[in-house]
């Protein structure tokens, strides 16, 4: 038994450094820091430790052999999940590379939104460290931010002695559109978030109206989607107001058709007031991998991570790309399926010849053609992962001994037999 | 196994050696004196071939986020340069950013054997590690990017002791593994967080009350004390502004003759005069690096075409978007460390200002005597991607093809450069001490560079050829650690570089205050900052070099 301290998460997008993690044989507790998202992950027990071919118990290597035939014979092979870190993702580009696969991130559909409005306009965006030191106005879009991060608001909001304001309770919270589903957005002394509630597909129109706003546009109404306008004009004089105001918003939350337009305007609206005072985008995410897919992919192809190599070079396209469309219109006949976090994330049930290289626990409606059970970056081996904010790469920890492989030796060995 | 390379003529200006006949022989992965060997198990006849050490980039965007935000940002221009795989290479896409295995094959291609990361950002570093991890067969290294980071602006304005400051600058070089300190727009960076717009040298950053040439004193002198070879790597105030000239020319004389390296000094050469307001300040700086021998420089050349600007000067890439060309472009804030600015551009001949740029460099390379302090970079990709150093090198060493060019670009721009008037041509010696000899002595690199004994066999074979640019397009031969990876321009084998890093000592006393800081103002424990050897050498290709320090000799 031993109690390991400032252990890192892959799992929950924002770093978590400090947890407090017992570990006995193969069980793992969370004693300290945990959070709803943080504490079933690691404590998830381990599941089956052999691989298995069509449900037959078998040799590592006997698996990477039929797993190996299964994409020599197929036409066009799609990687999906894609959930995994930094050396589970230069072996699957790798094995991309070498069978031209398609590979497609299970999180780029909300990735998307944001990298679109990237690609077409760009941005200015912080990142948590300067949240935690600076921020003295956040606004939250169309996110419910403790869901999406329990902690956020203890760490990076309600931290004792940020470097630059006096005390952490000076800071204002406001939020456009979900209503918070709890109350880490209350200071510790009290103050109320300021909520202009709406329905996410009343997004697009109001943070256009807000961007209009900061523009100094007159807006003839009373009232918009239930708010009213002197509501929105005061968020705006906030906005201008504050010396480092943060608009944050998770992609994965804003859920409606195009998206990636209302993500544009809160860009947008975020560079024009960075022509008088200092403003910030922050764009969460980077859970269970998918800043990882987006930044190793980025590296090796120069794309993020919805690649094709079937023509033997890397192209990158948003749309045609997409694992769900590729499998439902029949353009690809094996799927590799890899996601080291988490079991619930199963590959689509009754398609074409499975393989799945999947952290240990997974359990299947329809018995995948290969299983490959894996460790999880993390717990079962040493990795690195991305952050929310793509810029800081944590290192990952190995905290027991399963003598499960990790996802970068198995599709290497992959690799190696193709 | 003992390779003879027969009969080439080889520049090797560390050894004093300018156009000589001579035999090379590498054992292994070094080069040995003839005397040594008793028997040769392959020569290469290279018998009319021009012989030099491996070409080292000494200056050079290869790894770290702000690369991978601009690669994201651009798929427009991945699309226009895809590089199938072979069965010996892994495919890619190139152009203004290329992939890292694309950024590995091209320099190698084209004779180049290592290439350091100017701006790794500690709290980026791991990323950045992890990139140069997948350029295969180059060296690496990078300079850590210090001066705009909150604790050593703490550090300053609370007047820390030199020492003090020492051992947090040796501290971030073991933690984020760094070969140099790079300072970017001294204290500006942070400046901008607090919504400070302009900094000059002689400023203060508003809200520490410091000034960037109290930032560059304190540490270039951290960087001397420490015994760092590669002196402090600057780039200073005022990047890309009209004027900056006077800037420049007063951080080169007011440092006290520390060393001091400015990088891509062409953004920083610029005058006022003329009906634009925008003018060469190349022969004034020229005649001011002339004058100071602790001063080196790159140029940071232009060359006309897309790329895309990407720096750790958030203050003035933020100034510089409205030029963003296409009209996207990202700043970022970054971990109270610093920040990036990704901004493309497309310089333009019939551009005034862009064609000036152009001109203000080459006359810059034309104007500095002493190629031991000038070194042969476009920045890359900020003034160009790398991939146009051959066409560069032609440009220096062939002043009528120059001046063919020069004809070419904006008639007004023609006007006001001298650049049709200097009639200097670099030799093919001049070029080896600007791309090898030199910039390993200004890296810091021991038997780099050269091709003495004792040397690693970094060695590039070309073909003589009047147009420069064809003959160092593509190399004849290239060894890397004496293997042969590159034949004909080609990639004949792959293999994987070290990457270079500096341990100078310091107080281990200083991690107390800093795990607090960290602690209590940091995402990350100070534990798990650190980047340690395992993370660089554990995939069994990478490994780590440590470069010796001067502090014994000081």
């Amino acid at each position: 038994m031993a109690t390991k301290t400032e252990v890192p998460s892959p799992f929950c997008g924002i770093g978590t450094d400090d947890l407090v993690i017992n570990v006995d044989g193969l069980s793992i507790n969370v004693l300290a820091n945990g959070c709803a998202i943080n504490t079933p992950a690691f404590e998830q027990a381990i599941g089956d430790i052999a691989p298995r071919v069509k449900g037959k118990e078998v040799t590592l290597e006997a698996a990477v052999k039929k797993a190996a035939e299964l994409l020599a014979s197929s036409n066009q092979t799609l990687i999906g999940g894609c959930a995994t870190d930094v050396n589970g993702m230069r072996a699957l580009v790798s094995l991309a590379d070498h069978n031209g696969a398609v590979v497609d991130n299970i999180a780029f559909n909300a990735s998307r939104r944001n990298i679109l409005a990237l690609q077409d306009s760009g941005w200015m965006n912080t990142t948590l460290a300067e949240v935690k030191n600076r921020c003295d106005l956040l606004v939250v879009i169309g996110t419910d931010l403790e869901k999406v991060s329990p902690r956020f608001f203890e760490q990076f909001i309600w931290n004792e002695s940020p470097m630059f304001l006096e005390d952490s309770t000076q800071r204002k919270v406001v939020y456009l559109g979900k209503e918070p589903s709890g109350q880490a957005g209350v200071s510790p002394v009290g103050a109320q978030v300021k909520v202009l509630p709406c329905a996410d597909e009343d997004l697009p129109e109001l943070v256009a109206v807000l961007r209009a706003l900061i523009k100094g546009r007159d807006i003839l109404h009373y009232e918009i989607d239930g708010i009213a306008i002197t509501d929105l004009k005061a968020l705006a004089e906030q906005l201008k107001q504050a010396a480092y105001g943060v608009v944050a918003w998770s992609a994965s939350e804003l859920d409606f058709s195009h998206a990636e337009l209302t993500v544009q305007v809160i860009c947008e609206l975020v560079k024009d007031l960075n022509e008088q005072t200092r403003c910030s985008g922050l764009p969460l995410g980077g859970c269970e991998g998918d800043q990882t897919a987006n930044q190793v992919s980025a590296w090796l192809t120069g794309y993020p991570a919805r690649v094709s190599f079937a023509k033997g070079f890397p192209e990158y396209d948003p749309f045609l790309y997409e694992a769900q469309l590729l499998l439902e219109n029949a353009e690809v006949d094996v799927l590799l399926w890899v996601h080291d976090f988490n079991t619930q994330a199963l590959p689509p049930s009754d398609v074409i010849p499975l393989i799945v290289v999947g952290r240990s626990g997974m359990h299947f409606e329809k018995e995948p053609d290969v299983f490959i059970p894996v460790g999880t970056p993390g717990i079962d081996h040493r990795g690195h992962a991305f952050r929310m904010d793509g810029v800081v790469a944590i290192r990952l920890q190995k905290l027991r001994e399963s003598g499960l492989p990790s996802t970068a030796e198995v599709l290497t060995l992959i690799d190696q037999a193709l | 196994m003992i390779i003879k390379l027969t009969g080439g003529v080889v520049y090797d200006p560390a050894n004093n050696v300018n156009g000589k006949v001579l035999d090379i022989y590498i054992n292994n992965n070094k080069i040995v004196s003839g005397k040594d060997v008793t028997q040769v198990d392959q020569e290469i006849d290279l018998r009319g071939k021009v012989v030099m050490a491996g070409a080292i980039d000494m200056h050079t965007h290869v790894g770290g986020g702000k690369n991978n935000i601009a690669r994201i940002l651009l798929p427009e221009d991945h699309r226009s340069d895809p590089v199938a795989a072979t069965e010996l290479t892994r495919s890619g896409t190139g152009r203004a950013l290329p992939s890292s295995y694309v950024t590995g094959y091209r320099y190698a291609e084209m004779g180049y054997t290592s290439v350091f990361e100017p701006a790794v950002l500690p709290v980026n570093a791991r990323q950045a590690h992890m990139e140069m991890g997948d350029i295969p067969i180059l060296d690496k290294g990078g300079y850590v990017l210090m001066g705009s980071d909150d604790y050593f602006l703490q550090m300053m304005a609370a007047k820390k002791d030199q020492q003090a400051i020492n051992d947090y600058v040796a501290w971030t070089l073991h933690a984020a593994k760094g070969i140099g300190v790079k300072v970017v727009n001294p204290g500006g960076i942070n400046a901008f967080k607090f919504n400070q717009r302009q900094l000059d040298l002689d400023e203060n950053n508003q809200f520490y009350n410091v000034t960037p040439r109290d930032i560059l004193s304190v540490l270039a002198t951290a960087v001397k004390e420490l015994g760092i070879s590669h002196p402090l790597h600057v780039h200073g105030c005022n990047l890309g502004v009209p004027g900056n000239k006077d800037t420049t020319l007063s951080t080169i004389e007011g440092v006290g003759g520390l060393p001091m390296h400015l990088t891509h000094i062409q953004f920083h050469s610029y005058g006022v005069e003329g009906d634009f307001k925008f003018s060469s300040g190349a022969a004034e700086i020229a005649e001011a690096i002339n004058k100071n021998k602790n001063i080196t420089v790159d140029v940071g050349q232009v060359m006309f075409g897309q790329t895309v600007t990407a720096s750790g000067d958030s203050m003035k890439q933020h100034a510089n978007h409205k030029h963003a060309s296409p009209n996207k472009w990202v700043c970022m804030d970054i971990e109270c460390d610093a920040g990036c600015g990704l901004v493309p551009f497309k310089y333009r001949d019939q551009n005034f200002v862009n064609a000036l740029q152009w001109a203000i460099g080459l006359e810059t390379f034309l104007l500095v005597e002493d190629p031991w302090r000038i070194f042969l970079t476009t920045d890359h990709p900020n003034g160009a991607p790398f991939t146009s150093y051959p066409h560069l090198i032609r440009l220096l060493m062939d002043r009528s093809f120059r001046n063919d060019m020069l004809k070419t670009i904006h008639p007004e721009a023609q006007k006001m450069t001298t650049l049709g008037t200097i009639d200097r041509e670099y030799s093919l010696q001049e070029i080896a001490i600007m791309t090898r000899a030199g910039a390993a002595k200004l890296v810091g690199l021991e038997n780099r560079g050269h091709l003495g004994v004792g040397a690693w066999a970094d060695i590039t074979v070309y073909t003589a050829d009047d147009n420069r640019e064809k003959m160092f397009q593509t190399p004849d031969y290239v060894f890397k650690d004496g293997e042969l990876v590159v034949r004909d321009g080609e990639i004949v084998h792959i293999k994987w570089g070290t990457t270079h890093i500096v341990t100078p000592e310091f107080d281990s006393g200083i991690e107390k205050d800093l795990a607090k800081y960290f602690n209590r103002h940091m995402t990350m424990k100070l534990g798990n900052f650190k980047i340690s050897n395992d993370e660089i050498t554990e995939d069994g290709r990478n490994t780590l070099t440590v470069q010796p320090t001067k502090r014994g000799v000081l």
